[in-house]
């Protein structure tokens, strides 16, 4: 089966590479999936998974926000952080959601606040998500 | 000449201030070596992102960005000064602020037309003491710091270029040129204007391996969308690439100074213990003087 190659970068250095069959993420227009030989594509990515398949085994990675660009035989992903499952500290990222939610409760009112505890809830549950395989 | 006892205690306190010169010039050594390999790895991030801004800039008709722009007027300038926690590293933060003064003195006559964002406790108390106006500081930060460290001072910056409180914004910091050279430099961050430049000399060159001006990309929702979200996002990867730079030059300006340093206690303990031995002679002889003296006397 064709590959192309796929890069994950963040800028705290790379946190995969390698040959794969498919790519899927979140843009923020929804699901995309990318095969070998698609056009050329740069959509930005929402907080969510990026599945990578590869021997027809799925890897999981946690992104938060970012960028993809895609080229004919290469795709690479620009994220602020990306974790593999492995490296997800899961009883931080409990304690994030927990305050995340709280701060949600408490500060209905006042938008800016609202906003960052809402992303940090998000970038919670996605950590959460991709630690268990649930996605 | 001091007392036999007074040059032992000057020895020995030497002695022990150059064990911890000598530790921390190691340790140095060792953290500079990390700091390389940080500011290495993050390279392809920015890298890879000026490629997309670029070849987005180049192959979009029409499509404009405040961020890219020059303003016709600026009333008021950003600075972004790194320095470091620590002293104990030579001219690391002296030089960098002298240039800084030397700068904003040249091109500001009052403190309304420049803010200061400033890195490091050094630089916070060098702009307290002459109250200078600072917009936003964040000190201790890590000797390995993660993008999320800087990541909020980054978009504030970003953020109040954006909402033109800042219409330009520069970054000081000391480059890194190898261990025992670092260099004083000044990068223009915002608004990116050089980036125009780029790509005609990457189209001058053009023989580079990726052809990267030259792909069709579709833009997701569209181009003007993605520049509006990929730009701040260049500009805070610049401000924490110039930030491992700069702490790179201080491990290297940390360690060669701490390597004078023990160089000069060597000095030191050498001409000490040639007083020490001089002095024990002296002493030596005196005794001998008096016993001969004593016993001619008594003959």
């Amino acid at each position: 089966m064709k590959t192309m190659q796929t890069n994950v970068v963040t800028p705290d250095g790379s946190v995969f590479s390698g040959e794969t069959e498919m790519v899927s993420v979140k843009t923020q227009e929804g699901e995309l999936g990318i095969l070998p030989r698609h056009l050329p594509l740069v959509t930005p990515l929402t907080i969510g998974a990026i599945r990578i398949k590869k021997d027809s085994k799925v890897q999981l990675i946690a992104v938060s926000g970012g960028f993809m660009e895609v080229r004919p035989d290469e795709v690479n992903i620009l994220a602020e952080s990306a974790e593999l499952p492995s490296n997800i500290d899961i009883t931080r990222a409990r304690a994030a959601k927990e305050r995340a939610e709280r701060r949600l409760a408490e500060a209905r009112k006042e938008n800016v606040d609202f906003k960052r505890a809402e992303l940090a809830l998000k970038r919670a549950i996605n950590r959460l998500e991709v630690s268990e395989n649930r996605m | 000449m001091a007392s036999l006892k007074e040059i032992k205690t000057r020895i020995s306190s030497t002695k022990k201030t150059k064990q911890i010169t000598k530790a921390m010039e190691m340790v140095s050594a060792a953290k500079l070596n990390k700091a390389q390999n940080r500011a290495e790895s993050f390279q392809p991030y920015t890298d890879k992102i000026r490629e997309v801004v670029t070849s987005i800039a180049a192959g979009t008709e029409g499509v404009s960005h405040p961020m890219l722009e020059d303003r016709p007027e600026v009333k008021k300038t950003g600075y972004i000064v790194i320095t470091s926690d620590r002293g104990l590293c030579g001219a690391y933060n002296s030089g960098l602020l002298r240039e800084t003064m030397r700068l904003i003195n040249k091109r500001h006559s009052s403190p309304d037309e420049y803010g200061i964002v400033v890195i490091g406790r050094v630089g916070r108390d060098f702009f307290k003491k002459r109250n200078m106006p600072i917009y936003q500081e964040i000190t201790g930060l890590p000797d390995q710091p993660e993008y999320t460290d800087i990541k909020s001072i980054a978009a504030t910056t970003v953020e109040m270029f954006e909402d033109e409180l800042f219409d330009e914004v520069y970054v000081h910091y000391n480059h890194f040129v190898s261990a025992i050279s670092q260099v004083v430099t000044e990068a223009k961050l915002l608004p990116l204007t050089d980036l125009g430049e780029e790509v005609e000399n990457t189209e001058d060159s053009g023989e580079s391996s990726e052809p990267a001006g030259n792909l069709d990309y579709i833009y997701e929702p569209d181009a003007g969308t993605i520049l509006e979200q990929l730009l701040p996002h260049y500009a805070e990867s610049l401000i924490f690439g110039a930030l491992l730079d700069g702490k790179a030059s201080e491990f290297g300006a940390r360690m060669s100074a701490m390597r004078s340093a023990t160089d000069n206690a060597d000095n030191m303990i050498d001409d000490l213990t040639l007083s020490y031995n001089r002095a024990r002679q002296a002493a030596i002889t005196q005794e001998i003087n008096e016993i001969v003296g004593g016993a001619a006397a008594q003959s």
